[in-house]
This record gives C-alpha cells, sequence and structure tokens, in this order.
C-alpha cells in the first residue's frame, strides 16, 4: 500500500489551528527521545520544561515576564511577515529602541515627573522604527533584500550598545564595570501585582496585540497589509502600493521591538548592559509563526516560549539540563510546525499502485 | 475511410478522478489511421485530462489506451513518444534567449549531432512549406513562428499521431489557414491527428469526426461537416445558446475616454513597449481592441487602468487629464478595469468574495469610514453581485479560489460593473469561461453600454470583438491601428493587421458569413 499527497480542494482551517498543537505535542515525544539517547532522564526533561512553569503557580509571574518581550515583538512580526516583507532583525530594532530610550533616561536623569517614563516609551519606538527604516529605505530606493539588511543591522546595533556602554555612556560609579546608570523610579516600570515581578509591561504586550488585531481585521492599513502579503499584482490593481506597505510594515515591526526594547530596559534589567541582547528578537520570529501570524495567536504563542525559557532554567537546576536543551526544543518547534503545514493543502491519499494493474 | 482498419487509437472506459471532481467518467472513443479527429468541449469538459494520459502525463483510473490495437500502458511522455505520439500544447515550452535549433535540441529525448539535427529540420521544413529560421532567436518570433518549431518538434519523431491542443488561439486568421494545410497534408501521409478546440467554424473545415465531451462525459460522437455550428454548439454546452441581444441603430454621446499618444517603453527584456497609442470612445460605445498575444495588450491594460503611470494628458478621463492618476484616483474619475488574470490580479484567491469587493469597489460604494472596513456594506454589495450576476457560490464568505474560472470572472465583471462606471476596460472577459457563463458576460457588457458608459475590450478572440464592438483596432508590437467601424471591415484586413510585419499576404478561406459571429 502506498499513500500520496493530494492537494486539498481548499486549504484546510481545522488543520490550521491543529498543527500548531501537533507540533508542539510532537516535539516533547521527540524531545524526549532524544535527550533520553543523549543520557539525560527524557521525560524529566519534557516535565520540568513544559510543565513545571504551569504547575507551579510562583513561577506564573516569571512566564509573563519572559512573555511580554516575546508577545510584542511578535505582534509586530506578524503585521510585517503579513505583508511578505521578511523582517528577522527584530533583535537589532530591539537593542536599538532600548538606546533610544535610555537616551531619553540619561537626558532626564536628575529629573522627576510622571511624564518621563512614557517619554521613554516613545523614544523606544522611535528608535526601533527609525532603525527598521534604514531597511524599508534600501529595499524601496534601491531593491536591496530585507532579509539581508535586518539580519546584519542587528550585529551593527550590538557593537553601538557596546561602545555606549563601555565608552561615552558608562555609570561614573560602575567602578569600571560597563553599564549605564540605573533607572530612577520615575524612569522604571511600574509593578502592577503587588508582591510579584509583573510590571506595567504586561498589560502594554495585551492591549497592544488586542489593538493590532483590531487594525489587521478591520481597517483599511490592515487589508491592504494582507492584499499585497497575499497577491502583489491583486493589491496594485486594488489600488495600494507595494513601497508604501513595506514601509509601514517595517515601521510598525521595528516600533513594536523598539517598544520591547525600552520595556526590557526599563523593567528586568534596570539599565542597559553588553548582556542585554537575549535573542527575544530571534525567539519572537518563532513565536510569530507559532501563532499563526495572527495577534491573539501570538498571544498564546508567546506564553507557549515562555513556557519553555522557564522551564529550561528549572530543568538547569532539577535534572542539569544544559539551557542550551531549549534551544533545541524551540527550535524543534519551529521545523515541525512548518513541516508540518504542507497538512494546510493537502491530505494524504493512499494509491493504487500502477504496477500491481495489468501492463501491456 | 475505410472502417475496417484497425484504430490507431482506441480508449475504453477511461476514468479519471480529481478531489471533488470527476475528470473523465467512462470515455471512449477511437482514432483511425489518417484520420482528423476533433475533441470538442467547453473548459472543464475533460479534454486536457484526456490527452494528458493519452501522453502519458497522467494516468487514467480505470479504462484502457489501445494502440494499434494493442493494450498499452502509457508511463510518460517518453513511453509516449517511442509510440509514436507526439503533442503540441496550447502553451509553449521554449526558452527565449536561444535559437529555434537549440530549442528543438532540448526537447529531443536522445542527443543528434547539431549539423544533423539542423538538415533534418530543413528537411521537415521543406516537406510541409513551414517558413522557419532555425538559426533565428525566439524572442523574435511571432507566435504563429513559435507554434511551429513546437510543431517540428513533433514532426522531427514521425508520429503516427499528433495532438493538437487549442493550436489556433494565438493565431492570426492567415497563420490558422497555414496550419490547416499542414494538417492536412499530415493527414494524407497517413498521421492520425487529435484536435482539440471549442472553435467550432475550425472543426467544420479541418476535421473528419468530432467527439464532443461533457462534464466529463462523451456526448456525441458526429461528422462535423453535416452537422451546423449551432448544433455542436448545443451538445457541448448541453443548452441552448443565446445570442447577444443588442439593440440596432446605436447612437454614441460625446467623448468619454480619450487616449493619446500614449507611449511606455519597454520594461522587460522581452516585453513589449506601447508607442504612441490614441483611441477615443464614447459614451455607449464598445471599442475592440484585437491582437495576437504578447503585441501590448497587458501593458495597455496597466497603463489604462492606472497601474502603471503616465503622461497626465495621455488618459482623459470624461475630459480630465489621468494620465499621472493611481488606479484608485482613476476609479474615483469613473474607470473600473477588469485585468486578464483573474486569480492573483483581479481577485485575490486566498480571500472571500466580500473582501475582493473592499479591493476594488471600497471607494465607490462608501464601504470605508474613518479608515475602517464596513465589513457589513461589503458583504451586502458582494450578496447582490453575486444575486445579480448568476454566480455559483455559497456566499460572500466563500473565498474567491472556490470558484471555477467562469463563476470568478462572473463576479468580477459583476463586481466592476454595479459600481456603474462611466468607463470600463476589460481585457479578455471571456478566456477559459465556459459558454453559458460567456454569453451572460457579454450580455452584461452590452447592457452597461446602452447606459451610456464607454466600454473597452482587449480580446484575443475575434468572434469576441466582432460580436459585441461597434469600433475595432488592433494592436501590434506595441502600436495599435486606426479604428475601424465594425461591419465595414473584413477578417482579411483584420487578420493581416494582426500579422503585422510578421504577416504573409497569404489568401485567406474564412470569410465572416461561415464564422459563429453574431452580427450585430
Amino acid at each position: 500500500m502506498q499513500f500520496q499527497l493530494e492537494k486539498r480542494p481548499a486549504p484546510s482551517r481545522t488543520m490550521r489551528i491543529v498543527t500548531p498543537f501537533a507540533a508542539v505535542a510532537l516535539t516533547m515525544v521527540l524531545g524526549a527521545i532524544v535527550f533520553t539517547l543523549l543520557g539525560y532522564d527524557g521525560l524529566a526533561a519534557v516535565r520540568e520544561i513544559f510543565f513545571t512553569p504551569l504547575t507551579n503557580s510562583y513561577k506564573w509571574q516569571d512566564l509573563a515576564v519572559k512573555a511580554t518581550p516575546l508577545v510584542i515583538i511578535a505582534v509586530g512580526l506578524s503585521v510585517s511577515y503579513r505583508a511578505n516583507v521578511w523582517n528577522i532583525g527584530a533583535e537589532g530594532q530591539y537593542i536599538v529602541g532600548a538606546i533610544a530610550g535610555t537616551g531619553v533616561g540619561l537626558l532626564t536623569h536628575t529629573m522627576t515627573g510622571p511624564w518621563i517614563f512614557p517619554l521613554m516609551l516613545l523614544a523606544g519606538i522611535a528608535g526601533g522604527a527609525a532603525y527598521a527604516a534604514i531597511p524599508a529605505f534600501l529595499r524601496t530606493q534601491f531593491k536591496v533584500n530585507e532579509i539581508l539588511t535586518t539580519l546584519m543591522l542587528t550585529y551593527v546595533s550590538v557593537q553601538l550598545l557596546n561602545y555606549l556602554v563601555f565608552g561615552p555612556w558608562k555609570s561614573p560609579t560602575s567602578m569600571g564595570q560597563p553599564q549605564t546608570v540605573l533607572f530612577s523610579a520615575d524612569q522604571s516600570q511600574p509593578y502592577i501585582i503587588p508582591g510579584t515581578i509583573v510590571q506595567v509591561g504586561t498589560p502594554i504586550a495585551i492591549v497592544v496585540a488586542l489593538l493590532v488585531w483590531f487594525v489587521m481585521s478591520r481597517s483599511v492599513f490592515g487589508f491592504q497589509v494582507r492584499a499585497v502579503g497575499a497577491s502583489p499584482a491583486a493589491a496594485r490593481y486594488g489600488g495600494f502600493s507595494a513601497n508604501r506597505t513595506v514601509w509601514l510594515a517595517l515601521l510598525v515591526s521595528g516600533g513594536l521591538a523598539g517598544l520591547a526594547g525600552i520595556l526590557e530596559a526599563t523593567g528586568p534589567f534596570g539599565r542597559l548592559v553588553p548582556q542585554f541582547p537575549t535573542n527575544y528578537g530571534f525567539t519572537a520570529i518563532i513565536v510569530a509563526f507559532l501563532g499563526r501570524l495572527h495577534p491573539l495567536g501570538v498571544l498564546i504563542a508567546g506564553t507557549a516560549l515562555a513556557i519553555t525559557f522557564v522551564g529550561g532554567e528549572v530543568a538547569q537546576t532539577t535534572i542539569q539540563l544544559p539551557f542550551a536543551a531549549v534551544g533545541i526544543f524551540q527550535a524543534m518547534m519551529l521545523f515541525l510546525l512548518l513541516a508540518g503545514d504542507i497538512f494546510v493543502r493537502y491530505r494524504f491519499k493512499r494509491s493504487v499502485p500502477e504496477a500491481t494493474r495489468a501492463a501491456a | 475511410m475505410e472502417t475496417s482498419l484497425i484504430p490507431r487509437l482506441e480508449l475504453v472506459g477511461i476514468t479519471k478522478r480529481f478531489p471533488g471532481v470527476l475528470a473523465n467518467d467512462n470515455v471512449g472513443f477511437s482514432v483511425k489511421p489518417g484520420e482528423i479527429h476533433a475533441l470538442l468541449g467547453e473548459n472543464g469538459a475533460g479534454k486536457s485530462t484526456l490527452v494528458k494520459m493519452i501522453y502519458g502525463i497522467m494516468q487514467p483510473d480505470a479504462g484502457e489506451i489501445r494502440w494499434n490495437g494493442q493494450r498499452v500502458v502509457v508511463h510518460n511522455p517518453k513511453a509516449a513518444r517511442k509510440l509514436g505520439v507526439g503533442m503540441v500544447f496550447q502553451h509553449f515550452s521554449l526558452f527565449e534567449a536561444m535559437t529555434v535549433l537549440e530549442n528543438i535540441a532540448l526537447g529531443l529525448d536522445s542527443k543528434v549531432p547539431a549539423r544533423d539535427l539542423e538538415a533534418r529540420v530543413r528537411e521537415v521544413l521543406k516537406q510541409y512549406g513551414l517558413q522557419l529560421d532555425p538559426h533565428r532567436t525566439v524572442s523574435t518570433l511571432s507566435v504563429g513562428e513559435r507554434q511551429r518549431i513546437e510543431i517540428v518538434r513533433a514532426l522531427l519523431l514521425n508520429p503516427s499521431l499528433l495532438i493538437m491542443d487549442e493550436p489556433t488561439s494565438v493565431l492570426t486568421p492567415q497563420e490558422v489557414d497555414q496550419l490547416f494545410v499542414v494538417l492536412r497534408q499530415l493527414a494524407r501521409e497517413g498521421c492520425s491527428i487529435l484536435y482539440i478546440s471549442h472553435k467550432l467554424h475550425e472543426i467544420k473545415a479541418l476535421c473528419d469526426t468530432a467527439t464532443i465531451l461533457r462534464g466529463g462525459k462523451v456526448v456525441a460522437t458526429c461528422d462535423p461537416k453535416v452537422e451546423t455550428s449551432r448544433s455542436m454548439a448545443e451538445k457541448m454546452i448541453g443548452a441552448g445558446l443565446k445570442d447577444v441581444k443588442k439593440a440596432p441603430g446605436r447612437s454614441f454621446g460625446g467623448d468619454k475616454f480619450v487616449v493619446e499618444g500614449l507611449t511606455v517603453p519597454r520594461t522587460e527584456a522581452f516585453g513589449t513597449g506601447l508607442d504612441s497609442i490614441s483611441f477615443t470612445v464614447r459614451a455607449g460605445e464598445i471599442f475592440g481592441i484585437a491582437g495576437v498575444a504578447g503585441n501590448g495588450q497587458s501593458e495597455l491594460l496597466l497603463a489604462l487602468d492606472g497601474e502603471v503611470q503616465v503622461q497626465p494628458e495621455a488618459i482623459r478621463i470624461e475630459g480630465k487629464a489621468a494620465g499621472e492618476l493611481s488606479p484608485n484616483a482613476r476609479r474615483r474619475l469613473g474607470l473600473c478595469a477588469v485585468p486578464e488574470e483573474r486569480n492573483g490580479h483581479a481577485a485575490i484567491g486566498d480571500f472571500t468574495l466580500a473582501d475582493n469587493s473592499v479591493l476594488t469597489a471600497r471607494n465607490r460604494l462608501g464601504m470605508v469610514t474613518g479608515g475602517l472596513i464596513r465589513a457589513g456594506a461589503a458583504k451586502t454589495y458582494t450578496g447582490k453581485v453575486i444575486a445579480d450576476f448568476a454566480v455559483k457560490a455559497l456566499g460572500p464568505g466563500s473565498t474567491a479560489g472556490s470558484l471555477s474560472g467562469g463563476n470568478l470572472q462572473k463576479f468580477i465583471m459583476g463586481r466592476e460593473i454595479l459600481q456603474k462606471p462611466s468607463v470600463l476596460v476589460v481585457s479578455q472577459p471571456t478566456w477559459g469561461v465556459d459558454a453559458g457563463a460567456a454569453a451572460a458576460i457579454h450580455q452584461s457588457i452590452v447592457e452597461l453600454a446602452q447606459t451610456g458608459t464607454a466600454v473597452v475590450i482587449i480580446s484575443q478572440d475575434l468572434d469576441e470583438l466582432l460580436a459585441l464592438c461597434d469600433t475595432l483596432a488592433v494592436i501590434n508590437g506595441g502600436r495599435l491601428s486606426a479604428p475601424m467601424r465594425v461591419g465595414e471591415v473584413s477578417i482579411e484586413e483584420i487578420g493581416l493587421l494582426m500579422g503585422g510585419i510578421h504577416g504573409t499576404a497569404a489568401e485567406t478561406h474564412i470569410v465572416p458569413g461561415e464564422r459563429d459571429a453574431v452580427p450585430a
């Protein structure tokens, strides 16, 4: 008996929703096998990474903290990817957003007032958007592929960060440590749940997801992004400019990455340090795809990836699993999701081999 | 024709099923040696699927193919060619930047030294009186000449069955006549020909037998010489044929759409530029632009609908300079357009019909307020398009890609026509559309013109243009001929203009009376 793939008459909506969950489930199975073969307790690894963060209520606040930047960045990326604009340099926009916001923070360090923190957020958004404007300009003016430019600019941004924290922005009281001064109370994210580490960034992430969902599904802007992504020729016929869409997609995704950056700097970090880049910008690519480029899907997917981060830390201490294992689980998840996507448009069909029939 | 001969090709009970559709249902017929056999049917009737199985591209789910009385399984096209089956496809597979000879060499199953190949190609060309220079680069050839390459490619293998898939859809009337001479000579030499078409006057002129397919089944096998075009058409569509009703003695209003000195440089290496195109369409007038594919039609549509911007004065919509305006701004002035490519240009396959309404009708019909889309308005309008144009769809929520070609085209035409445009530009309105839908689309264009809209139809289907248009011009190599009044111009004249510099002065035997053009 043979199987062959057969094109479905129409893409399956069910499969579109089922495959992300199937990918996660399959990741657990394969992960358990792989780590057992490597000599670890594979089942325990899966339990610690995927379930402990959920069952242990003390870990929930960690989930919120980790999911916040992932969701904000991934929501922006989902807009960009919907338009077929492949911004894979969110990490760089995240860093530059943090730098721009910190710049405002350093200028206002001696001042007080409730206006300072919102101003820093705006500076963060502007910084991320401005950094994404470079690939937008190169793509629309000179047809330079944005995949390359956004990625390469990430490395530039890391150098810029290092230059600033080792040089002009180094805190005078840091005793040689490369770091900026600690943000003041008016420059830091307020805590919103007493007794926890959950800060205002988490509700901001939820609001951003809901807002983008509304814009993408109801507004002409959202329609334009979807139309250009689905069919550039039809979008042009419908009166939408492809170049304008490239600009908008990069500015929105860059701006949101910048927002995530300054929230992270004014929240968990409290200052800029060389260790600030933690690859949230790259992990958010997985989040965007796992969430099916839908802002609400991204909320769920962001939480799922946060679980693996938090669980990875747990597994490090309880079963001595190296932290790199988390990267393997995340990569497997994306791989299985993309592979599983074939079932959205195709299905298996049993075929009768030609050879069993009479030949002349 | 001797009936005692064993058929060259015999199909028995051929069945082929695709997801959701039975493409061929127990199809059987036979082709005798030296017979020109027509395979007639509408788009989607299963003709292409059937010949793909004969040529080994697909395998039947049931039934058998007999070759000279022997049952055969044709595993792939190479096996088919080995049996002696040649095929000339509707769409050519040629490399534009290579010469005729290089293209032929690439298509051969075995390696032949260039010198021997050239000698054989020249022999075939001479034998069948075909005009073709083996050393010309393909990009410089007309469509008719390109088709000759494909024919030579097939003839080099000395086929005993030649399959021709819609060979005349891209040819001028003169080129069609030349092709028929070659096919008749082949048949006299004993080669069977399976001729796929939906052009009835050609089948009457050329074929000995016709097998008519409808919905994947053989509905009739007849002698086209004794049938009328009408009787065959009715068998093909399974219903009475509706003529386009056009009011006699129509008068036109003032100039609505004026194109003057429209020039667009070519952008792609093998594209066509537009060279000072000028024409005027009056209110209520239907203006046709005829021509062989690839002579600037696509470029013209893009320049007219605003996807490519030109000099402001080159295009005037109701007196207003519009050349520099975007598609949106031109729609606001009253110009709606339907490009040739349905899925991926005129509509987005993955989007719902309602969203496809938003694509072009959002501003003219108030589907947007304050940057937000009024989904209710889009749904209501889409429902109206579906109802008024008898679009077979589940509703405004169906995706455009789930509709058949004819239904999607009806939807697109309805979407533009119900916006009550003052100028409508349509490219290939019935390309690949079944006869029922085509008649409905034709009727809706005529009715729109009666309300005072200026209509431009760009089409390769001369019959369609002659049936619908008041005025006709021919595009060739990016230039437009002077306009001619339909009824005062002969097919020969149009054919010569379509051929342009590539044309030959051969005599044509098709006169308007023999064609299926419905008189205005």
